[in-house]
């Protein structure tokens, strides 16, 4: 478990600052997406003027950084991969001492709920990229691309709606929960969701580098993306 | 081991022998047949080899919670532990329970979870009208059961590595199995308190870190970390960590009456 | 505290004392409503149990409350309720408990949901209730099927919230009477071998059965009579101790779990009887005496689960003796299992979703200890013992024995479920004579000014007595005498009796009764089991006695109570309970005629309630 998220930050650490191949229309790296200052490839929205010099993935890449970084799930792995606290269940700490969540910094794990609300806005626009992908020059087409990318926002989607966080907010802090219907069905939906919290959230961590690795080889001109589009 | 000529099977248990003073792991080696637990063997090794061996059981089918150990390095109940589990030659290991202050052989005393159970604020049922019954629905009640299923075995509070490795926590975290009480309480459908104040400040539940051992270790099969804990620290987050939540509060100028109508 | 304390502590300085006004003995639902009872009085009580709060028996009921809520069926009351118990307990039972019974359970389980009780629901929010053995309506109140779990955490919650004192681990060795009242109650720390004496104005027995008695039983390492025992030698009467039930479904294999429970719930929800040709024998096994209420073809009786009041019981939940002797016969017959029961299959009626919402600890309980998937497979059951009917003999209203102080409820007391206890109407006896056992306890504490002397002396020899066996020299291993006690008792006092063997059995347990005396424990007063179960021993062998020589005395079979020389019941043996009184020693083994044996009638019921029972009110 540590190796994978491991090898995963040391790939999404070098895609996030190549800053180059990261577009291949119509299909856009969920690293760089969206993609908002003035030195984007392929610009989502203009957000953020011509003085940000760096790679543009560095203006969003926090956001799926600090869900992932707060979320429960993955509080567990790292607790317990890097440090060792405990390294397995009923195996000695590595450390004399402990104060868990209770004091700075792990106690701004609490802040996981607003990392939800931009992770929420971010499944949206992955959304959009996915149908963008569908979307060749004005032709509507399906390309090895488009079902990546389709993939890739289906997977988010199912980590995002799992969220402890979004099942609290959703319905579980509700005493009451037969007391509101639509509530109750959100929250037995994400419930259903977080019992496989773990599974998409390393499904969807490794679909996210796959998607970034496909478009920068596509760009790069390694592979040739097989498509067919309808005119 | 299996004898090839009459079909019954010996096994060597290393069973911790000794008191709150000293101890040692002694070897036993007793037969045993198909369909056994370790309970049974244990109880072998008493009836025959040792009547002093000093072990807590009562029901013997995995509802009462007392027969718990650490078979292997693994804590389980006794009871629910079946011998075709190991098969292979070298010896069993039982052990007592770490967490907590050795009584006398496979006996600890588990004081503490009865000490630090009163904590938990009682329940504070909702009135009803004379003569009226609360009308409960599923819905509510579901989400209760799965923890009242609880057989206070303390295999989780065991396992806790805030508990089981860190003496000084005792006074601060009352463990898994008093957090699982604690969302029995705020989520009963005719509770009326909030005990998110208590959970930070008495309970210690951001002492949690959340690695789950609970969860896998526990017989009854309650999903103690995410149905349980996370929701109660979710709770507290409501009350404690959510900027627009509490500048809300504020502005509706009354203190947050929490999330029950 | 009196001056005999003062006395006491300078004889044996290693002695804990207390005082209470009210003392408990034992910590299932019984126990601990009495003790929420008495402190809500204003009573000081102490609870003492021989196990971890949490862990009594009441934890593995698993069916259900029987109360009368109407909740499925708006036509259920408490006179229905009432009527199913008397014929259940072959009209032996107290009419007066059974009265107070049916019209008290219902509060009592609103009661318990008040204290954070999670019973399962209807459609409509109310209580959910469960069909069960011998009850005319789906009258159990339930938890999945861990109701006795969800009642001892609620119970002892909500003790936590008062001031009574809980011993844990102590077991009670002797009661002290002085001049036929109780004084309190000595007993010893399991943990560390101390002695603690209990001064009490009133002490409440709640201590369960005896089932640690039998060979093949669904009872743990505490049910070994203690109850019974110390009452029955602290002066009070014991009754009816000859009906003893054996539930008809207990786990067969593998032999570690044989006796081991399964619930009636499973066929209250369905579930069938079938022998080894795969036949529903049960239609072949019904007595006339239920015939009217019951279905007589399968079609009925499948159609009873969706229309209740168009079509009759299946004769698979007829109540528990008639089922148990049934099973019996087939196995008897050879048309058992092939590890020696009948099958019970719900695999192939109900969906799996089902089960496992309705039975969720039955499918772990075979999954995990016999590998059989109960939503495939039959499950292979036969009868294990189960309960006591009989036992100290109390008033109704206030569950006051016959020797002043001493109070008993649950299944230490006699009088409510006459020769055969319904199931579901144990959870609700606990409640409500626990609850008026406490209340007793407490008026007669308050009413009842200084507390009695207790003997010094006679504290030492009791002392002296329990720590014999750590000491004496070349005594048989307890465990093994226990054993030999429960093979003893499983093939001659058993399901079906015969006055030879009876006559056998009463001999043998003389016997065992000297070696008991003699058994050698090694080891020190540390957490001994080796110890305890050499002091338990000795309860079990006098219980023993009391049921073998009741069974003696009872030639007619009835409800809990089958004998092979005589098949059918005696109306004039039908009228009169056995009583049993202590005339032996107080301490160590008894002599010859330390039993008495006298006879009572069974009480009339008033004309309105003997109505209930006449031709038309139909079944």
């Amino acid at each position: 478990m540590a190796m994978g998220l491991f090898a995963f930050i040391l790939y999404a650490t070098w895609a996030t600052f190549q800053n180059s191949h990261y577009y291949a229309a119509p299909y856009l790296s969920p690293f760089y997406s969206p993609c908002v200052s003035a030195n984007c490839t392929y610009q989502t929205a203009p957000l953020v003027g011509s003085w940000w010099k760096v790679s543009p993935a560095l203006a969003v890449v926090w956001i799926p950084l600090g869900f992932r970084t707060s979320c429960y799930y993955f509080r567990r792995v790292y607790y317990r991969s890097f440090w060792l606290s405990p390294p397995a269940c009923a195996v000695a700490d590595a450390r004399p001492r402990y104060s868990g969540e209770s004091r700075l910094p792990l106690i701004l794990n609490n802040v996981h709920r607003y990392f939800f609300y931009l992770a929420f806005a971010l499944a949206i626009v992955d959304s959009w990229d996915a149908v963008a992908a569908f979307d060749f020059s004005g032709h509507f087409g399906i390309g090895l691309g488009s079902l990546i990318m389709l993939t890739d926002a289906v997977l988010l989607w199912s980590y995002t709606l799992g969220c402890h966080s979004c099942r609290h907010l959703v319905g579980g802090r509700l005493k009451l929960l037969s007391a509101h219907r639509i509530r109750y069905r959100l929250w037995k939906g994400s419930s259903v969701l977080n019992r496989h919290h773990g599974l998409f959230g390393w499904t969807s961590l490794g679909w996210v580098g796959f998607t970034d690795l496909y478009v920068r080889l596509v760009s790069t001109g390694v592979i040739t993306d097989p498509r067919w589009v309808l005119h | 081991m299996r004898s090839a000529d009459t079909g019954t099977q010996t096994v060597r248990l290393r069973i911790w022998r000794g008191d709150s003073q000293a101890g040692r792991f002694v070897e036993y080696s007793v037969p045993f047949n198909d369909g056994e637990v370790v309970l049974d063997v244990v109880h072998r090794v008493q009836a025959t080899l040792a009547p002093d061996l000093a072990v807590r059981w009562n029901c013997k089918a995995g509802k009462c919670g007392s027969c718990s150990a650490e078979i292997d390095g693994r804590p389980r109940l006794m009871c629910m532990t079946r011998m075709s589990l190991f098969d292979r030659d070298s010896p069993l290991t039982i052990a007592p329970l770490k967490t907590f202050p050795a009584e006398r052989d496979l006996v600890t005393d588990v004081g503490f979870n009865y000490a630090v159970a009163g904590r938990v604020p009682p329940l504070a049922p909702r009135q009803t009208e004379p003569g009226e019954h609360h009308r409960i629905w599923d819905a509510d009640i579901e989400r209760v059961q799965e923890f009242h299923r609880c057989i206070e075995c303390f295999l989780c509070q065991d396992v806790c590595h805030v508990l089981r490795d860190h003496e000084s926590n005792k006074n601060k975290f009352v463990g898994p199995r008093h957090l699982v009480r604690l969302a029995e309480l705020e989520m009963h459908p005719i509770d009326t308190a909030d005990r998110r104040a208590t959970a930070r400040h008495d309970l210690g539940i951001s002492y949690c870190n959340i690695t789950r051992c609970c969860t896998e270790v526990c017989p009854a099969g309650i999903a103690i970390t995410d149905n349980a804990i996370i929701p109660m620290k979710e709770r507290v987050a409501d009350r404690f960590f959510d900027p627009l939540r509490l500048l809300a509060a504020k502005l509706r100028s009354r203190p947050d009456s929490g999330p029950a109508k | 505290m009196g001056a005999a304390l003062s006395e006491l502590r300078e004889l044996a300085a290693e002695i804990e004392v207390h005082s209470f006004d009210v003392v408990v003995i034992g910590a299932g639902g019984a126990g601990l409503r009495a003790a929420i009872e008495a402190t809500a009085m204003g009573a000081s009580t102490a609870v003492v149990c021989k196990s971890l709060l949490g862990k009594a028996h009441t934890v593995m009921a698993e069916g259900g409350i029987a109360a009368a809520m109407g909740n499925v069926y708006a036509e259920d009351d408490w006179k229905v309720h009432f009527r199913d118990t008397m014929r259940g307990g072959k009209m032996m039972a107290n009419w007066r408990m059974a009265q107070l019974h049916a019209q008290e359970a219902p509060e009592r389980v609103w009661e318990l949901e008040e204290w954070g009780a999670a019973f399962d629901r209807t459609g409509d929010g109310r209580i959910s209730q469960r069909d069960f053995g011998g009850h005319r309506y789906a009258r159990l109140a339930h938890v999945g099927d861990s109701t006795g779990l969800e009642m001892i955490r609620t119970l002892q919650h909500r003790l936590a919230q008062s001031d009574a004192q809980v011993f844990m681990e102590h077991t009670v060795i002797s009661l002290l009477t002085d001049a036929d009242r109780i004084s309190g109650v000595l007993s010893y720390s399991r943990s560390d071998g101390r002695f603690v004496l209990l001064e009490a104005k009133a002490v409440v027995l709640a201590t369960g059965g005896i089932g640690k008695a039998y060979r093949v039983t669904s009872a743990s390492w505490e049910y070994t009579g203690d109850g019974h025992a110390l009452a029955l030698r602290a002066g009070a009467e014991l009754a009816d101790m000859e009906f003893v039930q054996f539930h008809p479904t207990g786990m067969v294999w593998p032999p570690s779990v044989r006796g081991i429970l399964v619930t009636e719930g499973v066929r209250g929800d369905g579930g069938t009887l079938r022998n080894s040709d795969g036949r529903r024998f049960m239609f072949d096994y019904i007595p006339p005496y239920f015939a009217e209420e019951t279905a007589q073809s399968e079609a009925e009786a499948d159609a009873w689960y969706e229309d209740k009041r168009a079509n009759r019981r299946p004769p698979d939940l007829l109540p528990r003796d008639e089922v148990a002797r049934a099973i019996n016969s087939e196995i008897k017959a050879g048309r058992g299992s092939p590890h020696g029961g009948v099958y019970l299959d719900i695999a192939s009626r109900r969906s799996a979703e089902y089960i496992m919402k309705r039975l969720p600890s039955m499918y772990r309980q075979f999954k995990e200890l016999a590998d059989v998937d109960i939503t495939t497979d039959a499950m292979e059951v036969g009868p294990t013992c189960h309960y006591i009917m009989g036992g100290v003999r109390v008033d109704p209203e206030t569950g006051a024995s016959s020797l002043a102080g001493l109070f008993a409820a649950g299944e230490v007391s006699n009088g409510l479920h006459g020769a055969n206890r319904l199931g579901g109407n144990s959870l609700g006896d606990l409640l409500v004579f626990g609850r008026r056992a406490g209340a007793g306890a407490a008026a007669y504490a308050s009413g009842a000014g200084q507390s009695g002397r207790i003997s010094a002396s006679e504290v030492s020899e009791l002392c002296a007595d329990a720590l014999a066996p750590l000491t004496s020299e070349g005594g048989e291993n307890p465990y093994q005498l226990q054993g030999e006690l429960a093979d003893l008792m499983q093939s001659n006092v058993g399901i079906v009796r015969r006055s030879d063997e009876l006559a056998h059995a009463i001999e043998r347990l003389e016997d065992l009764e000297e070696r008991s005396y003699q058994a050698h424990a090694p080891g020190g007063r540390k957490f001994n089991p080796g110890w305890h179960a050499a002091l338990e021993l000795r309860s079990m062998i006098v219980v023993s006695r009391c049921i073998a020589t009741c069974a003696v005395a009872r030639t007619e079979s009835r409800g809990g109570h089958t004998r092979d020389d005589y098949p059918s019941a005696d109306q004039a043996l039908g009228r009169i309970n056995f009583l049993l009184r202590w005339a032996g020693p107080k301490t160590g083994p008894s002599t010859g005629g330390s039993l008495e044996l006298t006879t009572a009638a069974v009480e009339e019921m008033p004309e309105e309630l003997a109505q209930l029972f006449v031709q038309g009110q139909g079944s």
